[in-house]
């Protein structure tokens, strides 16, 4: 009897075998196809970002014959005759060079709206290269150089490709004659793409071809310094007395719901409560990475304590125990045998949080951060913004070079956000120990 | 290793927190308000920042009722120096201002902008009256059947607001109620549109509280469709979807001629020239307000009206026409420069 059941059993094992390794294999397939379409949306997300701002870190250079003309630009020599007066070096008209080149480069040109018209190849910009060269090296002046141009915006989307040469004139922006320039200019290799070091070094500028994230990485780093100055500190405290001093009663239950909660709130209500207790009630300035780093902190604390807190407990009793056991005070035992251990993990719960404080956008709205600034802020108090508000403003500006540069800048982000991650990793990997 | 016998992280953050006593003075102009404007008013403040001794301004984009808010707030540097907006302060606003020591305010009327309505290049061009624009995209319309009568609008496709048009289903993507876009839109051609059915426009004296809701309420069956603030997307969306149509300011259109086209409104074309001299319907002034209290004590702001006001900015071929402004007539130009520069208090 038993040997006919154990028989049935086995049967009916087999039978069901294959079903069972079906099921097993569809499983199986099903979690491969979900990672990969996860991996083809990512794929595609960057694919689009980075097919659509490559183009950005190269910029359009026009070469024209600069004759640096003392007369034209109306700077006045010393009276000893070695040089010229600095303050009208420094206010000479530059853009009369750029004109004056222009003209000489394309003699044909008379009526006054096609000289306007002529002059608009070359970006607003660069008379004010020529102004620095001078400043740097007056002895140029009086020279003829063949220099390299900064292109605006329309000349630019036209060189890369984004403004189709070939549909009917009324249908783009950039009309036949100025397509006709530059396809002189073309023939005679005086259209280059150089590598847009701007983007890297300038502000904000309303002209796509002088616009850069300078200003913006700038702010990021002054908001995010004041971020982990502030909340490094405060969330490792404040995880350390939770985690190895305090009583286990209701009021630490409460506060580490509250933690947990505070670590879900939307992004905005602290931007909101940042506007009315750091600018109403403490009078401290609108636009200031002082203020943004302050807001950003509360919102990184909670993440930072319970990364702390997760790191501490992971340390094992026995550490704690044998610490104790030869005579080491509490203090002693945290500062000198957990707190060690327990860090890399709470620097990388920091990093983490530092990289969540890079690209939040929403709470900088309501302190003044989203601002069209030019100049490169120089310390906490200047006013600035960041890079995702930056990359906010730009998706919103109509011209259309600033597509490029939206993404471009977000690749830039995407950067900082990978070496962020990458250097967590990394100390986790480095100096984190299992037991 | 012991981390608490280190006081440099500790001695660094009570630096950071001590020093939140500050902001006695400001070298900057602050300037809030309207999204429409902000393109101008940052292409200006670039050009000062560049040629003037004084530092560029800082330009937030608050919107035209948050920028208003912001600077009515009162006198001193922590409340911005400029308001913009894209249509006029209201006078309970003004109220407002007074109210908290903002007493003298200059008004400068900078230009126009065009609202356009726009569909994909590869899509026919549209010829609306405000009236077809009105009965497509409100909420409730008057009955075709019962004169006198509103009903949920019944409107489906272009061909049955009126037989002219194309039989392609009615989608027009738009500003949120948020946006100064919307509300001129609303304003221009929703009720003027609507005030060519009588019945309505009698409503306007007998009950203007129904009139509005008849006239400014927009559809929320789908034919609608808010796409935020976005232009750039709405124009994205027009290319890939040629039978939606798109509400934006001119400049955007400006810009992507090569990709969108816009409607003929009451026969017009929104070009630039029919927008200057009026005969485009759907467009509206725009705005600055400067804080008369902070013209001294704020540096450089004198020079910055000055600049704004100047003809290579706005006059005819000035660099804000090159970013889609709309210019004012000459002698309405010459009028608020006048203002700028004597500092001539606002009449509402």
């Amino acid at each position: 009897m038993n040997k006919s059941m154990q028989g049935k059993t086995i049967e009916q094992v087999n039978a069901s075998l294959a079903r069972r390794y079906a099921k097993d294999r569809r499983f199986r397939r099903l979690g491969l196809a979900a990672i990969f379409s996860g991996l083809a949306f990512v794929l595609m997300l960057f694919g689009s970002i980075v097919s659509n701002g490559y183009s950005a870190f190269g910029q359009t250079y026009l070469r024209l014959n600069i004759n640096f003309d003392p007369q034209l630009l109306g700077v006045a020599p010393l009276q000893n005759g070695a040089g010229y007066e600095l303050k009208t070096l420094q206010q000479g008209d530059y853009g009369a060079l750029v004109k004056a080149a222009l003209r000489a480069e394309f003699p044909e040109v008379k009526s006054r709206s096609d000289l306007r018209e002529l002059y608009s190849l070359i970006s607003s910009g660069a008379p004010r290269d020529l102004q620095q060269m001078v400043l740097s090296n007056p002895a140029i002046i009086g020279s003829s150089q063949s220099l390299w141009l900064i292109a605006d915006d329309d000349i630019d989307m036209v060189v890369k490709g984004y403004i189709n040469r070939k549909v009917a004139e009324s249908e783009r922006r950039v009309n036949d004659q100025k397509i006709a320039w530059i396809e002189q200019l073309e023939a005679k290799a005086a259209v280059a793409r150089q590598f847009n070091t701007r983007f890297f070094t300038n502000g904000d500028s309303r002209e796509p071809e002088l616009a850069g994230i300078g200003g913006a990485i700038m702010g990021s780093f002054y908001t995010l310094l004041i971020t982990l100055v502030l909340s490094f500190p405060i969330g490792v405290s404040a995880a350390i007395y939770l985690e190895e001093f305090a009583p286990r009663n209701r009021w630490t239950d409460l506060i580490e719901v509250n933690i947990n909660n505070l670590a879900a709130v939307p992004s905005i209500v602290f931007g909101l409560l940042g506007m009315a207790v750091f600018i109403n009630f403490m009078q401290m300035p609108r636009s200031a990475p002082l203020v943004g780093g302050l807001v950003l902190t509360l919102m990184t604390l909670p993440t930072i304590i319970i990364a702390s807190r997760a790191a501490l407990k992971a340390v094992p009793p026995s550490i704690r125990e044998a610490a104790l056991g030869i005579g080491a005070s509490k203090l002693q035992m945290v500062g000198q045998h957990v707190l060690p251990l327990a860090l890399p993990g709470m620097l990388t719960g920091a990093i983490i949080g530092m990289a969540q404080a890079l690209g939040e956008s929403a709470p900088l709205l309501m302190i003044g951060m989203v601002a069209f600034i030019v100049d490169v802020p120089a310390g906490i108090y200047d006013p600035s913004t960041v890079l995702p508000v930056q990359i906010f403003l730009w998706a919103d500006s109509p011209e259309r070079a600033f597509v490029e540069r939206t993404s471009a800048a977000i690749m830039v982000l995407l950067l900082f956000l990978l070496l962020m991650n990458l250097v967590a990793i990394l100390l986790r990997r480095r100096f984190e120990r299992r037991w | 290793m012991n981390l608490f016998n280190r006081p440099t992280l500790l001695a660094l953050t009570m630096a950071v927190a001590s020093s939140s006593v500050m902001a006695a003075s400001r070298d900057y102009i602050t300037i809030v308000g309207s999204s429409t404007v902000y393109p101008f008013t940052t292409v200006v403040a670039e050009t000062f920042g560049k040629q003037s001794k004084f530092k560029t301004p800082k330009i937030e984009s608050t919107g035209t009722g948050g920028g208003v808010k912001l600077f009515c707030a009162g006198v001193g540097v922590e409340h911005p120096d400029i308001t913009n907006a894209s249509r006029r302060i209201k006078a309970s606003e003004v109220e407002k201002c007074a109210e908290n020591g903002v007493k003298e305010i200059i008004e400068v009327k900078i230009g126009y902008d065009g609202i356009v309505i726009a569909n994909s290049k590869s899509a026919p061009v549209y010829n609306f009256t405000l009236k077809d624009i009105y009965l497509a995209l409100a909420k409730d319309v008057p009955d075709p059947q019962a004169a006198g009568k509103l009903i949920p609008n019944p409107y489906k496709t272009w061909k049955d607001v009126n037989p002219a048009y194309p039989a392609v289903a009615i989608e027009v993507m738009g500003p949120p109620p948020t946006s100064g876009t919307r509300d001129a839109f609303v304003e221009l051609a929703m009720e003027e549109g609507c005030k060519k059915i009588d019945f309505i426009k009698a409503m306007e004296k007998s009950d203007g509280k129904a009139f509005k809701a008849a006239c400014h309420t927009m559809r929320e069956d789908g034919a609608f469709i808010e796409a935020g603030e976005n232009d750039n997307l709405i124009v994205q969306k027009l290319v890939t979807n040629p039978n939606a149509l798109g509400i934006f300011g001119y400049s955007f259109l400006e810009q992507n001629s090569d990709k969108v086209k816009g409607s003929l409104v009451n026969g017009v074309a929104p070009e630039f020239e029919a927008i200057a001299n009026g005969n485009y319907p759907v467009s509206r002034a725009l705005f600055f307000y400067v804080k008369k209290a902070h013209v001294g004590t704020i540096p450089g702001i004198d020079d910055f009206l000055q600049e704004f006001t100047s003809e290579k900015a706005w006059g005819d071929e000035g660099y804000l026409s090159d970013k889609g402004l709309i210019p004012m007539p000459k002698d309405e130009r010459m009028k608020y420069a006048d203002d700028a520069k004597a500092l001539n208090n606002l009449k509402m």
